[in-house]
Formats: structure tokens, sequence, C-alpha cells
């Protein structure tokens, strides 16, 4: 065999062998790079599987928390009065009045009021809902203080009785003082008058029909004249 | 004769260098794939672990639903205790 032609068999053999090397490592690494994939694809997999339901489960939330605010903001606003219900939010979260309501665009032109008329308001609120408020404390054993029909009056409930057939008028409060139409004497002893109150004017009905040691004794005048009149 | 020599170096000088050139820049382009897929493998397994979670939005969502559904109640009832606002 020629030299050449040894030569051109060597040349072709290390051709082969470079080849087989090259692409045996590279059969390796394509080998690697499957396996990676796979575990790729499988995590992705359980990317898209466990987040299937995410949407559906967020709108949900979302819907009921849209509802939910709906119904507080539309509670504050209808009880406490727009205004009001800002102060009470400015109050509660300093900054957030700016932002206003929601469903009340005008909320956000709405100037908060100071917290303390909030408070006053709201406690007035809750002295008329039980008996663990103050005003009701005069009925502790009786009946919450809760009106379904109309709050506020419920708190009729804690005057007298002839307050709750609702009068056209109530007797007048009696007049006092110097000048009162009636007069009425400081008395010695409690439940013994010196005389009958007299109207002004009217003169006095009776006189003390004794004294003893100046002192007016109109329980023993009125035993002495049940005795007269017996006879 | 001569043809043959001439061959015989083509064949060592040119074919075989370009052989291993062509070879080894594929080998080099796998080789500097398998460190990307191998960082998407772990960021796609950690990510789907992550989400192991999303369970509980099932539980969120139930509670949501029972939380509003109480403040409505509550709301309603003091929808007629309260007077409304002036």
């Amino acid at each position: 065999m020629p030299a050449a032609g040894i030569v051109m068999i060597v040349a072709v053999a290390l051709i082969i062998l470079a080849v087989v090397y090259y692409l045996m490592m590279t059969i390796v690494a394509l080998i690697r790079i499957r396996d990676n994939l796979d575990k790729a694809i499988t995590g992705v997999v359980g990317i898209i599987e466990k987040s299937a339901p995410v949407d559906d489960v967020v709108t949900s939330i979302n819907t009921n928390l849209d509802a939910g605010v709906d119904l507080l903001e539309g509670l504050l606003v209808k009880k406490a009065g727009m205004e009001d219900a800002v102060g009470l939010v400015e109050g509660l979260y300093p900054g957030a009045a700016g932002e206003g309501f929601r469903n009340f665009p005008e909320s956000k032109e709405t100037t908060a009021p100071r917290i303390g008329e909030v408070y006053t308001k709201g406690t007035l609120t809750l002295a008329r809902l039980g008996r663990e408020a103050p005003i009701a404390a005069a009925s502790p054993n009786g009946p919450a203080l809760r009106n379904p029909t109309y709050g506020s009056l419920a708190a009729r409930s804690l005057y007298p009785e002839i307050r709750q057939t609702r009068p056209n008028s109530m007797p007048r409060s009696p007049i006092i003082g110097t000048d009162s139409p009636v007069q009425y004497e400081p008395s010695d002893s409690p439940g013994v008058r010196k005389r009958m109150p007299v109207t002004v004017g009217a003169g006095p009905t009776s006189q003390p029909e004794e004294t003893e040691g100046g002192v007016v004794k109109s329980g023993l005048a009125f035993l002495r004249r049940l005795k007269n009149d017996d006879r | 004769m001569t043809l043959e020599w001439i061959g015989d170096a083509i064949l060592i000088l040119v074919v075989l260098p370009v052989v291993v050139y062509l070879l080894r820049g594929v080998l080099n382009a796998a080789n500097g794939i398998v460190p990307s897929v191998e960082q998407i493998a772990t960021a796609a397994t950690a990510g789907s672990k992550d989400l192991d979670a999303t369970a509980l939005l099932l539980t969120t969502q139930d509670q949501v639903q029972k939380t509003i559904e109480v403040a409505a109640d509550y709301g309603g009832s003091l929808d007629v205790i309260l007077d409304d606002a002036r």
C-alpha cells in the first residue's frame, strides 16, 4: 500500500474519532437537557394545575368583598349621614377621608367634621340601644330598650306611666317662688302644716283654733273638729 | 501519487479542523444550554411548591363569604334598630 493511502486512512480515522467524540459529548449534554426539561415541564404543569382555580376563587372573593364594602358604606352613610360618616372614617384612619367612599363620589368633596361631633352622636345612639347604656340604668331589670320600629321612642318607657299614653297636655308643674299663686309655709315637722296653703288674694280660709305656747297644732285641731262632728 | 498527497493534506489540514470546529461549537452550545435548563427546572419546581398554598384560597373564599353574610345580618339588624341620618 502506498504511503499516501496509509496517511489517508489515518486522516479519515482521526476525523471519525473526532466526530464520535464530539457527538458523544453532545449526546450526553442533550440527555441532561432532556432530563431537566422533563423536570421543568413537570413543575410548569403543577403550576398550571394549581393556579387553574385561582381566577374563579379570587373573583368570588372580590365579589363578596365588593358586596361587603357596598353594604357597610351604604349603612354607614345611611345611618350617620355623609358628613359624620366621612368624619368617622377620618377619625379612625387619618387621611382616609380624602379618598372618599367608593360608591359615593360626593364624599371626596365632603369636609370631614371633628371626630368629637361623631362621637357625641354615636354615644346618643348607643344610649338608645340597650340597658348597658347609662340612660337605661333606671330599669336594669326590664327589657332592653330596643324598639325595632323606632329606636328613639324606647326612651319614653323611662318616664312615668301617664306619659306612655301620649296625652295631649300634661298637668303643669307647680310654680314655686315668692310670687307663686299658691304659697306654702315651711312646716315645723314633716306632714304638719302651720295652716292650709291659700291662693294669693283669697285671704285666709281659717284661723288656727288653738295655740299652745305659740305653736299651731293643726293635727290637734283636726282631731277636735272630728270629735265635734261625731256629736 | 501527488494528487493523493494533496488529498491527504486537504483531509488533515482542512477537513479535520473544520469538522472539529463545527462539532466543538455544537458541543459548547449544548453544554451552554444545560445550566439554563437546570435553572428553569429548579424555578418551576419551586414555583409549583409555592402554589401549594392556593388550596387555602378555597378556605379563604368560604370564610369571606361567611364573614360577609354575618356582616349583612348585623347590617340588616342595625338598619332596623338605628335611626337614619337626617
